[in-house]
Formats: C-alpha cells, structure tokens, sequence
C-alpha cells in the first residue's frame, strides 16, 4: 500500500480506483482532505495519508469531513473529502448550502456508493445529489478514469466555483487495473477573500445566491454537450442504441462491442443533444443504470422514448450475465420476467450453508452479546459495525439497527413510546467507540435531557473495527498514526448528564461482573452507561494470551463454549442423551483450534466440567504473553 | 472478450486470497497483459466468503468474470471451491486446497457441511484437482508458505511460463531476506508438484 506514494510520474501502476483517486488529489496540489472510514470508501483517506506536503485527517463524520474540506477551499486552497454513499447522506447538510456559496480553491467530494451492498445498511443512488444539489457529477468507469477525473474535478470545481461531486461505486473502488500517473503540481492558495454576501448564507444572501446557482447549472448543461467526457461512441451493431455511466459502461461495452453507446463520464448535467444523436443510430434505446432509473425518468420527460427499468433489474449491479440476456430478449420481443437481479445468476450454484462474517477469536464483542444473549426481557437497539454482527447466530441480540448513532434515539423512542405490552421490558442500546463519537453522542444527550430510562453499551475497542481498524480519538492517535489527544469516555459521558454513579466500565474478557453489571444496570429506572473497554484483536493494540484446548475426556458435550460463537470452537462429534429427567439433550463435543485461539478465556468461564485448559504448544508459539 | 483469461480465486476472509490474485495481476502485467483484478471483500476479514476474480489479455473491459467462463479456478477452501465451481467454462480446471474450513453457524448445528465437497465437484463434471496446502506448508516449516504453495499450484495453468509467477513471488519477498526467498521457492515446488501429481491420475 504505502509502495504506491514514491511512485515516479508516468509510471503504469496496478490501482485499486480508491489509489488512484488518493494519486490524483495529491498530484492536484490538494492541501487539506478529509474523510469518515466507510467501505467501499475507506482506503481514499487510507492512502493519501501516506502522501507527503498536504494535510489529511479522520473526521469524527462525514458531515465535518465535508464541512472542513469547505473551510479550506474557503481560503483557496484544493481541498478533498471522501465517504460512502450513507455518509453523504450526513454530510449533504453542508452540501446543501455549499452549492450556493459555490467553491473557492478546488473543492471535490467523492462519494462511493455500495452497489450490491457487500457492507452497508441499503443501496442508494448517490447520482440523485448532483440534480439535488445542482453540482456537476463525475463519474469514472475504471481505475485510469478514476485518476483522470479526480484530477480535472478540481480544475471544473475552480472554473465553475462549484463543488464536484466524483461518484464512484465498489466496482471502481475495489477494482485494480492499470493506471498511468503523474507528478504533483503544486496549487497556491489564494487567500480568504472576506465577503459576507458570499460565505455567510442567511436567508437575504442565500436568496441572492439562488439565481448564480442556476445560472451556474446552465452553463454546466452546456458543457455537459461539449465535453469529450460525454463520449458518444458509434457502431455498427444498430440493434440497439445505450446510454450508461460508471462500470455499467464497461459491462455494455462487454456484452454488446459493436453497439452505438453514449458513454456519460459528467453524468449531471445531462447531455440531451447527445442524447438526441444517439436516439437517431438505433430504434431501440436502452439506459443501463445501476440501482435507479434517473436517467431514464429524465430522458423520457424530455421526450425520448427510451428502455430501462421496466426490463432491467433495479437492484444489484448490471454485469454482463444480467445485461446481455436481458437486452437480447427485448430485442426479440419476449416477454421480461420479473427481473432477477444477480440472484438469477447464482440458480445453478449448488445448495450450500451461507458462510456470513463472524467475530474474530477474542473479540471483545462476543462476551458483550454472549451477556445479553443469557439475559431475559431486553430490547435492544443496536448500530453500524462489526458489532451489528451480534444480530445473527448465536446471539441473536440486537433487535434494531437503522444508520449510524440511531441506537440512542431509537432506544429512547423505545422507552417513551411503550404501551402496556412492554412495560416491563428493559431498554438498551449498543454503540461502539466510533459510532458513538461520529453521531451517538447527541443522542445520548437527547436520553439524558429528556429523562429516558436506557441502559447504554459502548462498545470501546479503541478503533473503527469493520473497516480495517482506522485510528479515532478513542485510542488516541491520528491518521498516520501520531499521538493525539485521548477522548475520556467517563468524563464526555458525565458532561453530556449521565450520573458518575451510572457510568461503569468493565472488562468484557469477565463475564461475571459484565452479567451481574447490565442485570444490575437495566434494573435501575435511570439512564445508565456501561464502557466495555478492550482493544480490537485486528490492531495493534491487541496482545495475544496463550492459546486454549478442550482436554477431550473431560468433555461432556454441554455445548456451552459453542454458544460463546468464537470461531475457534469447533464441534468434533454429535451425540444425544436422555437426562435423569426422561428430556433429550443434544450433546456437542468440541476442541479449540488452538493456532487460531488467542486466549481470551470467553469460552473457559461457561464451560460446566472445567475441560478448558491452557494449550501446552511442544514448541513456544510467536507473540504469546504469559498468562 | 476473445483472447481473455479469466482466472476466479476463492477462500475465506483472512486466507490471504486477494494477495495472491495480486501477484498473479504482477505476473499478468510483467507478461504486458492489460489486467483488472476485483473482489467483494467488504466484510469479508471477518471470516466471510471472498472471490478475487483477475481478467488479463489485450484490453480487459468488464471486470466482473461471469457464471461459466472462468478458465481457471483457484480454490483456498473446498467447500468456497464447490461454490464457486459454476463459474468454470465446461471442462475447465480447479485447483483446490481441501482444507475445510466450518463456519460457526455450522457448529451450531444451523447447516451442514458438505461430506465430500471436492467429490460433490467432480460429481458435477468438475475437473478438480485437491491437495493439503497446509500439510505442505507444515512440512516445509512454516504454515504461512500455504500461499506460495497455491500460487506453485495454479502456475502450470497460465497462459505465460511458471517462472514469470515464480519472479513476482521472489520480488516480493525479496526484503525478508535469502531464507525466506528460498522457503519460497520450495514452497512453490511443492505447490507445482502436488497440482501436477494430482492431475495426472485425473487425466488417466
């Protein structure tokens, strides 16, 4: 990763589209970026981090990553800020207003959207901001247009004063092909120019700003018909005619080589002249979009007669095994069935058990939702991060999970809005340290001022753990990885109203008094906050402890260590027996992978014979601390 | 597109399957080949299904690999291998490492592992090739070497010689030294040797 930055200009690097996107701000002379960690978004911020001569940084969320991409662009100078699509669903607040103050220094907003949601709460079409916000879209179809356009998106942001949204999807951020890359040319601020009709946008500025904004947009809708980004492509298979952007491009140009295809690479404004060529090269016009059909809406209310999502699947991405069958039989005139998305893809993949993420061995999570999966008569609101995973087998503990920091608010309309039915039902909400810095914190603000009766779990491993382990003001160090000023949790928790009494941090490693802290807890009629305070096995933080085994013949097959859900436990036979009581039982007896045990000893406390023991390696192991 | 190799890599989250569809692309673009190498790796650390699918010719457009043109399967894990097996062209070859690796929710008893994956696969028509990469690795010393084992294992199947493969490894390895290039190199052997053996009672 780090090998990337040192690369001389002109060198054909193999680049993820987040590489090269992070290559192009650098090479732009881009003096400030900033960003939220968010899959498939992440490793922008990750790698320009690594470059020299400019400034990056985690933002605690999206919408201050945005907000200080604006103040830099403010004082001329090229500013950066990177999210997933959801986190400009945070940021478009900013967003919103920013398009009428319009950039000074170039200012670029990459959004990444998670087509076929691999790691997000749904699938939304970021492409709706550019029309919303009325700012110009850019959108690359490999890693090389990635680069490309990063680097033209700051100079459309200067020559228009407007910020540029790049939109990128999984299939760029995630895909490496060859880039050829440049050198950095450095971009000088111009200096603050004070103007308060401009930057202080009160509703008799703003009303002034309004008309410059479209304007602006019509001068943008012209160079939307200019630009050679806008590329309409003849051929001489005339069948069909298509309109696309972003990797659906490539998966036209794979399916269908010889079609005439309108390639849109500034996808808002919409090119209509170019449309109207195109519609004249074939009698069928398709727009192969993925997720939703805004071009296509947009181009049927001009006039055009175009094909889309009535044939087309309107979830998931549009590769060539969706694409290629689909447009064939609308070209022969079947009847569509009800399209299937990739699903009708995977028909002749054999029947097998889903494999879904777990929690690593000694993950500090699996002790939390072991806890509460012993524990009666809760309802619990849960978040966004590896801890979400407590949901699924063999916890089945969260009851909700809506976006990022919605456990508080969630949990407090829980409290207020219960009817008789749940009246003795406790209410908890589970976070982790990042979520809870990035939008949870108002919410338990919100708990404590309005005198709800939650029981809260932070979650604190000391990192934004799903997305690789990024740095946060939870441990204390920044983007690359220098000390920074440490949050305290017991303190910021106090401030925001949570009795000292009420705020109580344990070991989630001991499972005694993590039980006997939340049965306590959620029987107090009071807000209460409950740190479980242990590093993220996957980071540096984490030192491993001597590895566990199962000794076979003490073993009774309780099944206990297996309900802990550490992937390290596996089952070695099944058995049934019948109990003094005449009841049948499933027995489950088990060993320890003991090269993938780290020693947590989650397992070792509910396990009934005391069959646990330490695994005596014949030779000592790397990394192994004495117990 | 003709003249296209596709080449589809499959394991668990962990098993280091995105490293080597990256130092297969070396290999690719060291041979002058256009490359796009792609996976859904989003969770995919936790223990998850991953696929790296890696395309390589002339000019490589979509870079998705679609259900049944695969030319190629490299398989970590044996019952990812049986998942992914429908995405070989017909006739085409899988190398599989027949580790089972079980999933908690199978420890559960929730669902079951397959008995025989790699038998399930050649049932299907498969052509299948299995080895132990770990034993291997074990026996050459250090169970890391599993993956240069696989990368030795696929290395008979490409379109350019096993020894351009061979060089990307060493490059980048290189820093660690003369011993663990060596290891290496051995490891890669092995993993040549064992796909090789394998194969010829298959085609017997």
């Amino acid at each position: 990763m780090a090998a990337v930055m040192p690369a001389p200009a002109s060198s054909r690097l193999l680049m993820s589209g987040n590489e090269a996107v992070a290559r192009a701000v650098w090479e732009a002379g881009t003096k400030v970026c900033a960003g939220y960690p968010g899959t498939p978004a992440t490793e922008m911020l990750e790698q320009l981090s690594t470059y020299p001569d400019m400034y990056t940084e985690w933002s605690v969320n999206e919408k201050v990553s945005l907000e200080v991409a604006i103040g830099a662009s403010m004082m001329g100078s090229r500013a950066f800020s990177a999210m997933k699509h959801v986190g400009l669903n945070v940021a478009s607040d900013a967003l919103m207003t920013v398009t009428l103050t319009g950039a000074e220094g170039g200012l670029v907003i990459a959004v990444a959207d998670d087509v076929g949601m691999s790691s997000s709460q749904n699938e939304q079409d970021s492409r709706f901001w550019g029309r919303f916000a009325h700012v110009p879209m850019l959108e690359p179809a490999d890693s090389q247009e990635a680069y490309d356009m990063a680097r033209y998106a700051f100079e459309l942001s200067e020559e228009y004063q407007v910020p540029v949204i790049l939109r990128l999807t999984s299939r760029i951020c995630h895909v490496k092909g060859l880039v050829k890359v440049g050198s950095r040319v450095e971009h000088k601020a111009k200096g603050f120019s004070k103007n308060a009709e401009r930057w202080v946008m009160v509703p008799g500025h703003a009303k002034r700003r309004i008309p410059l904004m479209l304007a602006r947009e019509q001068e943008l809708k012209r160079l939307s018909d200019q630009t050679p980004l806008n590329v309409l492509e003849p051929g001489s298979d005339r069948r069909v005619a298509f309109v696309t952007s972003g990797p659906a491009y490539m998966h036209v140009r794979e399916s269908f080589p010889d079609a005439p295809v309108l390639k849109l690479g500034l996808s808002y404004p919409w090119p209509l002249e170019k449309v109207a060529k195109l519609a004249e090269m074939a009698d069928t016009v398709v727009v192969v979009e993925e997720v939703e059909p805004i071009l296509e809406t947009e181009l049927k209310a001009a006039g055009f007669s175009v094909h889309g999502k009535d044939f087309l699947p309107r979830i998931g991405e549009l590769a060539p095994e969706v694409l290629q069958p689909a447009v064939e039989r609308l070209l022969r005139k079947e009847a569509a069935p009800a399209p299937a998305g990739t699903a009708g893809v995977l028909a002749n993949a054999p029947p097998l058990f889903p494999r879904p993420p777990t929690l690593c061995a000694s993950c500090p999570h699996m002790g939390i939702y072991y806890t509460l999966s012993q524990l009666k008569n809760l309802t619990i609101s849960g978040d966004i991060g590896c801890y979400t995973l407590g949901a699924g087998h063999p916890w089945n503990s969260l009851d909700s999970t809506i976006c990022m920091g919605a456990s508080m608010g969630v949990a407090l309309g829980m409290d207020k809005g219960r009817g008789e039915a749940d009246r003795n039902k406790r209410i908890l909400a589970v976070i982790g340290d990042s979520t809870f810095m990035h939008m949870g914190m108002q919410g338990l603000l919100d708990i404590t001022y309005n005198r709800g009766n939650v029981t809260v779990l932070l979650l604190d491993n000391g990192t934004v753990g799903m997305t690789g382990g990024q740095n946060t003001p939870a441990n204390g160090r920044d983007i690359h990885g220098q000390q920074a000023p440490r949050v305290d949790f017991p303190k910021l928790i106090e401030a925001l109203g949570v009795k000292p009494e009420r705020i109580k941090v344990v070991d989630p490693y001991e499972l005694p008094v993590l039980f006997k802290t939340v049965r306590d807890e959620t029987k107090i009629d009071d807000v209460s906050v409950i740190i479980a305070n242990r590093p993220c096995v996957l980071t540096e933080d984490f030192k491993p402890f001597r590895p566990y085994m199962v000794e076979e013949d003490k073993c009774t097959g309780c099944g206990n260590c297996v309900e802990v859900g550490c992937p390290a436990i596996h089952v070695t036979r099944r058995e049934k027996a019948v109990k003094p009581s005449g009841k049948e039982v499933d027995l489950a007896f088990t060993r320890i992978d003991s090269i993938a045990c780290t020693g947590c000893g989650l397992c070792v406390q509910p396990c009934a014979p005391e069959a646990i023991v330490h695994f005596e390696p014949v030779r000592p192991l790397i990394n192994i601390q004495p117990a | 597109m003709p003249n296209t190799t596709n080449i589809l890599v499959c394991g668990i989250g962990g098993q280091g399957v995105m490293t080597a569809t990256e130092i297969l692309s070396e290999a690719a673009i060291a041979e002058g080949h256009d490359v796009k190498k792609t996976e859904v790796a989003g969770m995919s650390q936790r223990g998850g299904v991953v696929t790296s699918h890696l395309r390589f010719g002339p000019k490589v457009l979509s870079p998705q690999i679609a259900p049944g043109t695969a030319d190629v399967l490299l398989g970590f894990e044996a019952a990812e291998a049986l998942r992914w097996a429908h995405y070989l062209k017909p006739g085409a070859l899988a190398l599989v490492n027949d580790a089972r690796l079980v999933p908690p929710i199978v420890e559960l008893g929730l669902f079951k592992y397959p008995d025989d994956p790699i038998g399930e696969m050649r049932a299907r028509g498969v052509r299948t090739v299995s080895f132990d990469a770990a034993s291997i690795a074990r026996d050459l010393g250090d169970l890391r070497l599993g993956n240069t084992v696989m990368l030795g294992a696929i290395a008979d199947q490409l379109p350019f010689s096993a020894e351009v493969l061979l060089d990307c490894i060493v490059k980048r390895f290189a820093r660690k030294g003369e011993q663990v290039v060596e290891a290496n190199r051995k490891a890669f052997a092995a993993g040549r040797a064992a796909a090789a053996q394998a194969t010829a009672p298959a085609t017997a």
